[in-house]
């Protein structure tokens, strides 16, 4: 074994989950590669992209919000129910979101990976690039290295973490994850579209670096299941949708079709207007929630970010990054400690768990966890954001003809679709999902 | 009521897009095809959840390419047969994301 092959700790994925692990490990001293199959980190990330609590970065860097390549702090969120031809919004401000470490800014993913990870390096990781990692290396049941896809390609080190994204093969190799099934998983595309600053301000009432995180639900996609989003960048938007697999299997309707059909809603064509499309894009998001969650260590692994499926889609939320961070840190403290103690066991390994477990990352995914299967509910997706929009329609008409009130317009709108017994059931799952 | 939203779509051809976006393509297919599996299903989920439309049934069988695949993994999960054998491109090959 080559002494330059063996290190303290390697880990596979330069995303923000492994990036940030990278970065607490070497900054404690310790030798780590930090390994990523693109050109360069970032090259194969995708999401929205907004990343929501970055402050968890103030840990490790103080005033990031200076130099980390934000594009915009989110102000604005709004949450529209389409119809066919209609939109219900709710739409909040705050300036209270406008002061660092921010609530969420949007990002872009090239640029921002590639600079999380560049602090990593300058903290002393070896970052080793175009390089993807096939299997793990094991010594009876403990994993001791990774094999790399070329000649000479083991790297050895007691603790490897795996943040090596979505279709984590190594999370499954080591026989923590299982093989996904259709409808825990969902796909996103979308399109960055160039408007320009000024035009960015004006047309979403922005002012400065303020932005707006927005998402649509019901006519956005049609009959499938899911849901579309709007974000604002500095000079572009960042639009997309994201169907749940099985069901856009079962609808037959092409993504691409679904996210030209979204951009020509009579509610959504008016904002992306003249916008030039730059790049299109996709990605596979583990949208399962809390039974998605693997095993997340054995003697010498641990598995972070989107990975271990910690992706937080729980109706009005829609977190993933702060997820793989948080993750990415409590993986980097469990292995110092593992480091402290020279003992590499699942044992010890498994106080990563517990940390997750203290923080957000567990907590809010257990606690949501009826969320999705509240969320991919027909009536829900397709027949609820209908019959709200038709509800505004007959509360605003004026027709010179007397009025009713305003309770037994919505309830008869409602109740020509849908009995009261299901009306009640949906009501007591929605709180039962988000509320209570 | 007029359906104008579904009814008056104007779909951007997927090669269109798939022009954007950056890819280093390998001589070295990543995907794999069981083609012989394909025949008979009627489903194909493949060819309607593949964002960059690489699936296509014609005459009966199985046409595919890997060139401009955008690597989400949405197919093989889709594939209730489990004809599509999928893998990470060589390091550094495939698709570059710059601009998302």
């Amino acid at each position: 074994m080559h002494a330059q092959q063996q290190f303290d700790v390697i880990v596979v994925g330069a995303g923000p989950a492994g990036s940030s692990a990278a970065l607490v490990l070497a900054r404690a001293g310790l030798r780590v590669a930090l390994i990523e199959r693109g050109e360069y980190p970032g090259a194969k990330n995708v999401s929205g992209a907004v990343f929501y609590a970055p402050g968890l970065l103030a840990e490790l860097l103080p005033t990031f919000w200076d130099e980390a390549p934000f594009e915009r702090y989110i102000t604005r969120r709004v949450l529209t129910f389409l119809g066919r031809e209609s939109a219900f919004s709710l739409d909040f401000h705050t300036r209270h979101f406008a002061l660092p470490p921010y609530n969420g800014v949007t990002v872009l993913r090239p640029k921002f990976d590639r600079w999380l990870a560049g602090k990593a390096v300058e903290a002393g990781a070896l970052l080793i690039t175009s390089t993807v990692v096939d299997d793990l290396l094991y010594e009876g049941e403990r994993v001791i290295g990774v094999q790399c896809r070329r000649d000479d390609g083991a790297l050895y080190a007691p603790v490897v973490i795996a943040a090596d994204g979505a279709n984590s093969f190594l999370a499954k190799k080591a026989g923590l994850q299982r093989e996904f099934s259709a409808e825990e998983m969902s796909l996103g595309v979308k399109e960055v579209l160039r408007l320009g600053v000024r035009t960015i301000e004006e047309r979403f009432h922005l002012t400065g670096d303020e932005g707006m995180a927005s998402e649509y639900v019901g006519e956005a996609t049609g009959p499938i299941k899911g849901g579309a989003f709007l974000y604002t960048n500095r000079e572009t938007l960042s639009l997309g949708i994201i169907v749940q697999i099985a069901s856009l299997a079962q609808q037959r309707i092409r993504p691409y079709e679904l996210l030209d059909r979204f951009k020509q809603h009579p509610a959504v064509a008016p904002l992306v207007r003249d916008g030039v499309t730059l790049e299109y894009s996709a990605h596979m998001i583990p949208e399962g929630g809390w039974q998605l969650v693997p095993r997340l260590a054995r003697a010498g692994l641990l598995v972070a970010g989107d990975a271990a499926a910690l992706v937080f889609a729980a109706g009005i939320f829609l977190e993933g990054m702060n997820f793989a961070v948080a993750s990415g840190l409590a993986a980097a403290e469990t292995a110092l400690e593992a480091h402290r103690n020279s003992d590499f066991s699942a044992a010890t390994l498994s106080g990563y768990r517990k940390r997750l477990e203290q923080s957000f990352v567990l907590q809010d995914l257990r606690r949501f966890r009826l969320t999705p299967a509240f969320v991919n509910n027909e009536r829900l997706q397709n027949l609820y954001p209908e019959l709200l929009c038709q509800a505004a329609e007959q509360v605003f008409r004026s027709e010179g003809r007397p009025r009713k009130k305003l309770g037994s317009t919505i309830l008869t709108t409602l109740r020509s679709k849908v009995s009261l017994w299901t009306l009640l059931r949906d009501g007591w799952q929605a709180g039962r999902a988000l509320f209570f | 009521m007029q359906e104008l939203a579904s009814e008056s779509v104007v779909t951007q051809p997927i090669e269109e897009r798939l022009e954007l976006v950056r890819f280093k393509v390998d001589k070295r297919p990543h995907i794999r095809v069981h083609t012989e599996a394909c025949r008979g299903c009627d489903l194909t989920p493949c060819v309607y959840v593949c964002p960059a439309g690489l699936f296509e049934i014609l005459g009966g069988e199985m046409h595919f390419s890997y060139e401009h695949c955008l690597e989400c993994g949405t197919c093989y999960v889709a594939c209730e047969r489990k004809a599509i054998e999928w893998e990470y491109p060589r390091g550094g090959w495939g698709v570059s994301f710059r601009a998302s």
